[in-house]
C-alpha cells in the first residue's frame, strides 16, 4: 500500500523511527524501579517453601531485630482490615497473605517493611515460618479423582477441585459428523506452563498522602484504569475512593499479559503505605517473578478431527482440562472462562465443532493466559494446526495441499464459523501460497526426500493460523462488568501541534509512534508534532488497557474516530476562514482547499490557530475531541508460517534452519514496527516450542523457576526470521487495520512442532508435545530405532 | 537476589592474601572472576562472612610457553584465551573450551583459575585440563606446591586446595607435533552448563598410530571425570572408526550422570558416547593436520 501522506507528515505506511527509542536506547526511560521518593520504605516478601501446608506459626522476632526493619506484615495483620483475600478478575478469590494455609510453593507468606532494600532482604531471610505439610495435588487429572484432597477449604460446601465446566458448539451435530466420518484422527496434546519472563519484573511504589487522603501508585500495569477501579471497589471499605486513587504506569519493560493481574505484592505495598503514610516500594526479583506471577497454558487437550473420504474436513471435537492453580486468576473477558479458545476451528471450513473445557484447582500459582496469547488463542491454534497436519499425514496428502483444500475461501467472508464467530476478512490461500513461494516449498520437499534417503532427518512444518483480537464489542466483552472499549482524547494546540492521550498502555509496542502516525494520517499534522501520552489515570481518558493485541483494533480506531471529529470541526473553521460552504471544501491530508480553486486553502495548522483566535460566532473555541470506541466486531489477523528443521540423530537437537512468516494484519500503520512485532513474536513462539517450561515435581516443587532452567532463547538459538505480508483490510475497522502483537507467538509453535513430527513421521512418530527438548527427541529416536 | 552482609578484603600481594586466608579460615571465600561466587551469594546459597578479592594482586594474569609448559596465570580471563593467537593455533582444545563457557559478558570476567578452583563438575575447564594432563600450582602458608590435575578434584565443589591456599597457575605440557584436541559441548541454550561435554586430546605418531589420548567428561558425575579406560583403548592403536566407537562406548561407561532438567541419566550417558565420537574425530583431524 502506498502511503497517502508525505514522509514529512509520516502517516500510515511509513516506517517512522520510533519516537520512544531515543530515551530507551540512552537508558533514560523511567521504569517503576527508577522512581525514588523521599522517605521511601522497601518491602521484601517471605515466600512459602511448601506447595500445600498449614501455617502453624510465623515468628518475626529475629527479623524485627535486624537494623532497619520496621515491621513484619502477616495475613493476620491484613485480616483486621479484611484485606487478606481479594477477588480475581475471574470472580474467584485469591489470598493477599495467608492466615491458615499456603497453596503453592513461592506463595507470599509475610512481608518485611524496612528502610532499605538490603535490610528488607535480611529481615525476610530470618522470618521463621513453621509449616504443617498437607497432601499436594499437582496433576489436574488426579485433582478430579474421587478422594483427592479438596484444596479450597476456604470455600464453604466445596467438595472437589473442579472450578467450572464450559462448553460451546453443537454437540449432537458434531457427534453425528464423527459417526459419519470416513477418517478420524485423535491426539492428546499438552501445552505446558510457561512464563512471559519480561525483562522488567513486576513492582510498584505505593504512596498514600495522609494529608489529602490520596493514593498514588506507580505500578507495572498494562491496564491502569481498570486497576484504579478495582482498587476502589476492593478497598472502598478502608477509605480509598476512586477520585483519590491515581495509578501511574510509567515505562514498562514488557508485559505480554503478565502485568494485567493484581498481585498480592501490590496490595501489601498499598496497605503498608496507607498504614505508615510513607511511600513503599516493592520490586520482585527474577525468581519471584517466574515462580509466583501469572503463567500461561497448562492445557491438557484431547482433540479429534473428522474428514470425509475426499479429504474434506467436517468436524472438530475437543475436551480440555485447564489447570488454573489454586485460584482462577486468569484475565479473560468475564463471559469467557476459557478465553477465546473456541476460535479453534481456525482457518478451516468445518461444518460442526464442539469444545469442552473444565477448570481445575491444583497446588500451583494462579494465572492462565499471560504469554502474548490473545486469550487462549495459542492453545486453539496449536490444537487445530497439529490436528490438520496429523490428518494430512494420515491421508498421505501434502500438508500444504491439504490446507489449501480445506481453507475458508476468500468469497466466504464475512464467515460464520461453526463455533459462532464472524470472521471479518481473510485470504488464507493467498498467505500460504506466498509463504510457499518464498521458501520454495516444492524444492524443499525434494531435498527432504533426498536427505531421508541418506538417513538424515529434515522436516517441514506449516502453520496457517487465524487470530482473533481487538476485544471487544460491548455486547459480549467485559472484565468485571467494565465494557472493553478503549479511548483517545486529542487536543490540538493553537500553533498546530497536538497532544493525544489514550486508555491503553504501551509496554514496548511503540504506541507513541503508531498512534501519532494514525493521527498524522487523519489530520495531516506531522507525527513528530503529536505528543502521545498513556498510563496516568489522572490525565488519560478511561480505557481497558493494552493486552490481547487490542490497542490498534480498539484504541487505534478511537484515534481515527476522534481525529475525524477534530477534522469535522476544522472543516467548519476552514469554511469560515475561506468564506465558503463546508461542502465546497476538499480535504487532503493536512489541508482544506476550495473545490475548483486549489490555491484557496487553509492548512490544519491554520484552522488550529483560528480555533483559538478567530473562531466563528456561535462555535466554542478550541480544537479537541474524544472517542470511546466500541468495536462492532473483533478483527481476525491471519498468516501462514513455514519452518524447516534439521534433527541431530545423535543428540536429539532440533535446529530451525529456515522460518518464513507471512502475516496479514490488514492495513499496516508502521511496517517497521509490525516487522519488529513479528520478529519478537516469532522468538516468543520459538521459546515454548523448543525451550521453555515451568513444571512441578510430585511435591509441588517448582522446576524451572530461575533463568538457570527457564530457557529463554537468545540470539544464538534464534533463526533468521524471513518475514513478509499480504494485506486484507478489516472491513469494519476505521483504518482497515487488525492488530499484530500476538500473531507470531500464536502461530509459530505449531509450525515448529509440525516440522519436527514431519522429520520423524517415516520412523512412526505421530506427535511430540512442546517444548521439544533434545532429551525428548533423543527418546523418540531411540524408541524408533535410530541409534545416532 | 540480595546477598547477606559480608566483609570485603582486597589484599595487594599473595603473601597478604594467604595470611588473610589462614587467619579467616573457613569463613573466607576467594573472589576471582566472581561469575560463580557472586550468583551463589545473591541467591544466599552461600553466605561467607568474608570475601577475599584477589584481583588486586599483580602478576597473576598471563599466558606463555616456558620450560615445556603452557603457563596460564590464575587470573587470566576466559576472553584472554579466546583472543590469544597462541591458544588458537597451538591449543585448539582450550580454544574450543573457552568459547563455550557461559557467554561473552561472563567470559570477560571469569578466570581460568576460578573455573578450576570452584570444583564444579559442570564447569568446562576441568575436563579440558584432565584431557591435557595439566598441573595446578597452589601457594599457601607453607609455600608453593604442584598438584596433578588428576588428583585435584576431590568431590563436588571440593578440591585438593588447603583453606589457606590460592591457585596461582595452571601448567599444560606443550603438546608434541602430531597433537590435536577438541571440546564438544551439548548445552540446552548458550550460556547453560553442559548437558554433557567431552574434551579429547590425541597425539599421533608418524606411523598414524595413536601415541597418547586424553579424554575428560563434563557434568556427568559428582566430579569432572577422566575416561581412563577409553584413553587406554586408543593408545597404540590406529584410530579408525571402530577404535573411536570403542573409546566412545568406554567413555559412556565412565560417565555417572543423574537425572535432572537437562535430561535423564541414560540420555546423558548416550550423549557422552555421541560427543566422544565427535570430539575424537575433530581432535584426530587437527592432529593429522599438525603432523
Amino acid at each position: 500500500m502506498e502511503p497517502r501522506t508525505t514522509a514529512d507528515v509520516g502517516g500510515m505506511g511509513h516506517s517512522l523511527k520510533r519516537k520512544e527509542d531515543p530515551r530507551f536506547i540512552r537508558g533514560r526511560g523511567t521504569y517503576v524501579d527508577d522512581v525514588q521518593l523521599p522517605g521511601m520504605l522497601y518491602l521484601d516478601i517471605v515466600r512459602s517453601t511448601h506447595a500445600h501446608a498449614k501455617i502453624v506459626k510465623i515468628d518475626s522476632a529475629k527479623a524485627l531485630a535486624v537494623p532497619g526493619v520496621l515491621a513484619v506484615i502477616t495475613g493476620a495483620d491484613l485480616a483486621k482490615y479484611n484485606l487478606h483475600w481479594m477477588p480475581t478478575l475471574m470472580s474467584d478469590t485469591q489470598m493477599v497473605l495467608p492466615v491458615e494455609k499456603v497453596m503453592y510453593q513461592a506463595q507470599e507468606v509475610a512481608a518485611v517493611l524496612a528502610t532499605s532494600r538490603y535490610a528488607a532482604a535480611d529481615g525476610a531471610a530470618v522470618v521463621e515460618v513453621e509449616y504443617d505439610p498437607l497432601p499436594v495435588v499437582v496433576d489436574p487429572r488426579k485433582a478430579l479423582e474421587p478422594g483427592a484432597p479438596v484444596l479450597r477449604t476456604d470455600k464453604k460446601d466445596k467438595k472437589d477441585n473442579h472450578i467450572w465446566h464450559w462448553e460451546w458448539g453443537e454437540k449432537a451435530a458434531t457427534d453425528r459428523a464423527f459417526t459419519e466420518a470416513a477418517v478420524t484422527v485423535k491426539e492428546n496434546i499438552y501445552l505446558p506452563r510457561i512464563h512471559v519472563a519480561s525483562i522488567e519484573t513486576c513492582g510498584c511504589i505505593a504512596h498514600f498522602d495522609k494529608i489529602d487522603g490520596k493514593l498514588t501508585v506507580w505500578m507495572t500495569t498494562q491496564a491502569p484504569h481498570a486497576i484504579r477501579t478495582v482498587f476502589a471497589l476492593v478497598a472502598g471499605h478502608v477509605g480509598l475512593t476512586e477520585h483519590k486513587i491515581r495509578i501511574i504506569s510509567p515505562d514498562i519493560g514488557g508485559g505480554f499479559g503478565g502485568k494485567v493481574p493484581v498481585y498480592p505484592g501490590y496490595v501489601i505495598a498499598v496497605a503498608a503505605s496507607v498504614l505508615t503514610g510513607k511511600p513503599v516500594k516493592w520490586i520482585e526479583d527474577r525468581m519471584e517473578n517466574l515462580q509466583a506471577d501469572s503463567f500461561a497454558r497448562d492445557y491438557h487437550i484431547t482433540a479429534e478431527l473428522a474428514a470425509n473420504k475426499d479429504g474434506k474436513l467436517t468436524a472438530l471435537r475437543i475436551k480440555t482440562l485447564a489447570d488454573h492453580g489454586y485460584t482462577d486468576a486468569a484475565a479473560n473477558p468475564s463471559k469467557f472462562p476459557a478465553g477465546l479458545f473456541h476460535v479453534c476451528t481456525g482457518s478451516y471450513d468445518l461444518k460442526a465443532a464442539h469444545v469442552e473445557v473444565d477448570g481445575v484447582y491444583t497446588n500451583k500459582p494462579p494465572g492462565g493466559i499471560a504469554y502474548r496469547c490473545s486469550f487462549r488463542v495459542t492453545e486453539a491454534v496449536h490444537t487445530i494446526e497439529r490436528m490438520v497436519d496429523l490428518m494430512a499425514h494420515q491421508l498421505d496428502i501434502d500438508p500444504a495441499e491439504f490446507r489449501m483444500k480445506n481453507f475458508v475461501k476468500p468469497e466466504q467472508f464475512p464467515y460464520k464459523s461453526a463455533l459462532g464467530w464472524e470472521y471479518d476478512s481473510g485470504n488464507y490461500a493467498g498467505a500460504l501460497q506466498k509463504a510457499m513461494d518464498t521458501i520454495s516449498y516444492a524444492e524443499l520437499r525434494k531435498e527432504q526426500a533426498a536427505r531421508r534417503a541418506r538417513g538424515e532427518l529434515m522436516g517441514i512444518g506449516i502453520s496457517s493460523f487465524t487470530e482473533i483480537v481487538g476485544a471487544g464489542p460491548s455486547k459480549h466483552f467485559d472484565i468485571l462488568g467494565l465494557k472493553m472499549f478503549d479511548s483517545c482524547e486529542i487536543r490540538v494546540h493553537p500553533t498546530g501541534k497536538a497532544i493525544a492521550r489514550f486508555g491503553t498502555k504501551s509496554q514496548g509496542q511503540g504506541h507513541e509512534t503508531t498512534y501519532a502516525q494514525i493521527l498524522a494520517e487523519e489530520l495531516g499534522i506531522p507525527a513528530r508534532d503529536i505528543q502521545v501520552e498513556e498510563g496516568d489515570t489522572d490525565t488519560a481518558p478511561y480505557g481497558l488497557g493494552t493486552y490481547a493485541s487490542r490497542s490498534t483494533p480498539v484504541a487505534g480506531a478511537a484515534a481515527a474516530v476522534a481525529a475525524r471529529k477534530v477534522r469535522d470541526k476544522a472543516r467548519k473553521i476552514a469554511a469560515h476562514l475561506l468564506e465558503v460552504a463546508e461542502d465546497d471544501l476538499v480535504w487532503e491530508p493536512g489541508k482544506f482547499s476550495v473545490k475548483g480553486a486549489p490555491s484557496q486553502s487553509k492548512t490544519i495548522q491554520d484552522c488550529a490557530f483560528a480555533a483559538y483566535t478567530n473562531h466563528p460566532q456561535g462555535m466554542e473555541a478550541g480544537l479537541e475531541a474524544v472517542s470511546y470506541y466500541d468495536p462492532p466486531n473483533l478483527t481476525y489477523p491471519f498468516g501462514s508460517y513455514i519452518c524447516v528443521v534439521d534433527v541431530d540423530a545423535g543428540t536429539g537437537e532440533v535446529k530451525v534452519r529456515r522460518f518464513v512468516a507471512i502475516d496479514d494484519c490488514g492495513n499496516i500503520i508502521n511496517p517497521m514496527i509490525v516487522q519488529g512485532q513479528v520478529h519478537g513474536g516469532l522468538t516468543m513462539g520459538l521459546a515454548p516450542a523448543l525451550f521453555e517450561e515451568i513444571s512441578y515435581d510430585e511435591h509441588g516443587n517448582v522446576q524451572g523457576g530461575s533463568f538457570i532452567d527457564y530457557l529463554v532463547p537468545t540470539a544464538v538459538e534464534t533463526p533468521k526470521w524471513e518475514t513478509g505480508h499480504t494485506i486484507t483490510p478489516s472491513p469494519h475497522h476505521p483504518l482497515g487495520a487488525k492488530g499484530v502483537g500476538e500473531s507470531a507467538t500464536v502461530g509459530a509453535p505449531a509450525a515448529i512442532a509440525n516440522a519436527v513430527v514431519d522429520a520423524l513421521w517415516h520412523l512412526g512418530v505421530r506427535h511430540v508435545d512442546i517444548p521439544i527438548t533434545p532429551a525428548k527427541v533423543w527418546k523418540l529416536l531411540r524408541e524408533h530405532g535410530v541409534r545416532g | 537476589m540480595i546477598p547477606a552482609a559480608f566483609a570485603y578484603h582486597a589484599p595487594k600481594s599473595l603473601t597478604e592474601a594467604t595470611a588473610l586466608l589462614a587467619k579467616l579460615g573457613d569463613g573466607a571465600k576467594v573472589l576471582s572472576g566472581g561469575q560463580s561466587l557472586i550468583p551463589l551469594m545473591k541467591l544466599r546459597l552461600t553466605s561467607p562472612p568474608h570475601v577475599v578479592d584477589i584481583n588486586g594482586i599483580q602478576g597473576l594474569a598471563y599466558l606463555k610457553e616456558a620450560d615445556g609448559f603452557l603457563r596460564i596465570g590464575a587470573l587470566t580471563r576466559e576472553s584472554d584465551l579466546d583472543e590469544s593467537e597462541l591458544i588458537r593455533t597451538r591449543y585448539p582444545l582450550l580454544h574450543d573450551t573457552c568459547k563455550v563457557i557461559a557467554d561473552p559478558l561472563v567470559r570477560n570476567m571469569a578466570t581460568v583459575g576460578g573455573n578450576l578452583a570452584h570444583g564444579d563438575p559442570a564447569n568446562d575447564h576441568p575436563a579440558a585440563m584432565l584431557a591435557l594432563g595439566a598441573q595446578v600450582v597452589a601457594v599457601g602458608g607453607k609455600g608453593e606446591r604442584r598438584i596433578p590435575i588428576a588428583s585435584f578434584f576431590t568431590g563436588p565443589f571440593e578440591t585438593a586446595l588447603e583453606p589457606d591456599e590460592i591457585l596461582t597457575e595452571i601448567r599444560v605440557p606443550v603438546p608434541p607435533a602430531g597433537s590435536g584436541g577438541a571440546y564438544v559441548k551439548m548445552e540446552r541454550k548458550v550460556g547453560d552448563f553442559a548437558t554433557a561435554a567431552v574434551a579429547a586430546q590425541v597425539t599421533l605418531a608418524a606411523s598414524g598410530v595413536c601415541e597418547s589420548a586424553g579424554i575428560g567428561l563434563t557434568n556427568v558425575g559428582l566430579t569432572p571425570i577422566q575416561a581412563s579406560r577409553a584413553e587406554a583403548a586408543l593408545k597404540g592403536k590406529r584410530p579408525d572408526e571402530a577404535a573411536i566407537a570403542e573409546a566412545a562406548r568406554l567413555a559412556a561407561e565412565a560417565a555417572q550422570p543423574t537425572d535432572d532438567l537437562r535430561g535423564p541419566a541414560e540420555y546423558k550417558k548416550d550423549l557422552v558416547r555421541v560427543l566422544t565420537t565427535r570430539a575424537l574425530r575433530r581432535a584426530l583431524e587437527r592432529a593429522t593436520a599438525r603432523r
